[in-house]
């Protein structure tokens, strides 16, 4: 009797979310980031860079001069900002996120400790947005409009992360990364406003870009740039509800995958 | 109380029953064996105890903790040792236990850090990265890892499958160190010498169940008796032998190119040829005559 009621209030000790859990799995990628960090953040610093002088420098000095009045190479850097999330945080969530459940087996050790597969999945989450947003930014200028941009983009690299994960526990085999890619990430890259206002895309097109988180963000970050309207509101608690629910989607298949 | 008990345990994936009915109990202090052959359900029966798994029925309690709705406080006082290496090779030694440090709530994580390189004699390659240690070193590792949070309660599922001779007597050793420092282990294997030599009662599983448990002394003398006698000769004789043997009552096994008499010492004048070669009896000749598999 004893026994079970020391036990009882050894249970109630852990709750839910605990920030150690979720610290300690966050200080293992941490310690495994230092080891390949510099040809992460290398390209990750330079692909949007690619982009910006492809498109920005070759367009504006070719067809377009600017766009809504703003000068197009700042039209794609303030865009290029917002799609740069994707790539650092949808891509290293759904192929991390694979490698270490089938082929490092690493969630059995993490999961054989007191650590949750809610914790598990919150700080794989958490990283990433992290990850993605502090490589990507520290090169950026901090204008007092821009202030808000960290965290505009670090609100969709936690749902881009959130969308990674649930990829990584939905799919059979990594070749089907390929499909997953083609049918969401480069469609969402393509159809968010970077290189050209939607306005002029087909109707579809437009609809589709409402409901793409990429796009909502690359506005928030224009805002930033060149003065917010109340409509940006609404983006943000878009991008809210889009990382809360692909947390909760996240958790569930990853539940599925890794408890029997 | 006991550090795990569990009673009617039953899981299933699909058609295939891993678990069927297991009763099991295992007092504080002592090394308990899993012997059985793949497939038997050991790794299943380690996955319900971490939680990994949830059993379709029956009771599960580790370390007075209710499972599945308590497992987080029973994992806290645990520590699993894999089957497959799954550390972080580009990440350092030190670091690698560090993170389990964290990940167990370790109040002192330096010391802990410590602690575990010297009990994997590894001090003075804290800073190597994994993948620049030997095999013997990771496996070292791999089991000082799991007991960073000095656990009560140690689970290793077939710890040195697939090890070559030489590491798995190094990591006997450590397990051994363990045992005598008065942990409870719970340790799965498909390996009669391990058992042998690191339980200190081992229970045979078979299709999910225990269907035997005791001192491997005291399972010899119940199932296999004193002397079991073998004999090496052509096929058609050994079939020969099989059939009369098994007519005076005996029991026979297969032992490799052989047969095994188990309990010669209760043959008749004949029953056992004048060829065979007569020795004590083994927990391997139990394990065969229980479970009908060969042993490795
Ligand atoms: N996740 C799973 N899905 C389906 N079948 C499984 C799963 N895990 C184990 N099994 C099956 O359950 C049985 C027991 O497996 P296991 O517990 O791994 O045995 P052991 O560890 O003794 O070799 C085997 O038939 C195995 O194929
Ligand atoms: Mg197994």
């Amino acid at each position: 009797m004893e026994a079970s009621t020391q036990a009882q209030s050894r249970g109630r000790t852990m709750r839910r979310l605990e920030p150690a859990a979720i610290a300690g799995v966050m200080s293992r990628e941490v310690a495994n980031f230092r080891t390949y960090w510099k040809g992460t953040t290398f390209s990750s610093v330079l692909e949007p860079l690619v982009y910006l002088l492809a498109f920005g420098l070759g367009l504006s000095a070719t067809l377009v001069d600017e766009v809504n009045g703003i000068p197009y190479i700042q039209f794609v850097g303030t865009g290029m900002v917002a799609t740069a999330v994707i790539f650092s945080s949808a891509l290293p969530a759904m192929f991390g996120t694979f490698v270490k459940h089938r082929f490092q087996n690493t969630y059995e050790a993490i999961l054989a400790a007191p650590v949750d597969v809610e914790e598990l999945v919150s700080a794989e989450m958490l990283w990433i947005g992290t990850r993605s947003v502090v490589t990507f930014f520290w090169g950026l200028d901090p204008e007092p409009g821009m202030l808000l941009t960290p965290l505009f983009a670090f609100v969709t690299a936690l749902g881009f992360a959130g969308f990674g994960v649930a990829m990584a526990a939905t799919v059979a085999k990594i070749d089907q990364f390929n499909y997953v890619t083609a049918l969401f990430v480069t469609p969402l890259f393509l159809v968010a406003g970077t290189f050209f206002p939607i306005e002029g895309l087909p109707e579809g097109f437009q609809i589709v870009a409402q409901v793409n988180p990429l796009h909502q963000l690359v506005e928030l970050v224009r805002g930033g740039a060149f003065g917010f309207e109340w409509q940006d509101l609404l983006r943000f608690a878009f991008l809210v509800v889009f990382a809360v629910a692909t947390w909760r989607v996240a958790i569930h298949q990853m539940r599925k995958r890794l408890i029997d | 109380m006991a550090a795990i008990e569990l009673r009617n345990v039953v899981k299933t994936f699909g058609p295939i029953t891993a678990v069927d009915g297991l009763d099991l109990n295992v007092p504080e202090g002592i090394c308990l064996g899993l012997l059985g052959p793949n497939g038997a359900g050991k790794s299943t029966t380690m996955r319900l105890l971490t939680g990994q798994a949830v059993a379709d029925s029956g009771d599960l309690h580790v370390l007075g903790h209710e499972l599945p709705a308590q497992s987080k406080p029973a994992r806290a006082e645990m520590g699993v040792v894999p089957q497959l290496d799954n550390l972080d090779v580009d990440v350092t030694v030190e670091d690698n236990l560090a993170v389990y440090a964290r990940l167990y709530r370790v109040k002192d994580v330096g010391a802990a850090v410590d602690r575990c390189l010297d009990l994997a004699r590894l001090r003075d390659r804290r800073r190597d990265a994994v993948d620049k240690l030997s095999g013997g070193m990771r496996r070292r590792l791999l089991l000082a890892r799991g007991l960073v949070h000095e656990p009560r309660l140690v689970l290793l599922d077939e710890p040195t499958v697939g090890l070559d001779p030489q590491i798995r007597t190094e990591l006997w050793t450590l397990i051994g160190d363990l045992k005598s420092r008065g942990t409870t282990i719970l340790m799965s294997t498909h390996y009669i010498e391990e058992a042998e030599r690191l339980a200190d009662e081992v229970a045979v599983m078979h299709r999910g169940k225990i269907i035997s448990r005791g001192r491997p002394a005291d399972l010899i003398s119940e199932h296999a008796g004193r002397q079991t006698a073998e004999v090496y000769a052509p096929p058609q004789r050994l079939t020969e032998l099989r059939v009369s043997a098994e007519a005076a009552g005996l029991k026979v096994r297969p032992a490799g190119p052989a047969i095994a008499i188990v309990g010669s010492e209760q043959a008749r004048d004949g029953a056992v040829p004048e060829d065979a070669v007569v020795r004590a009896a083994t927990l391997e000749d139990v394990f065969v005559l229980l479970t009908g598999e060969e042993a490795e």
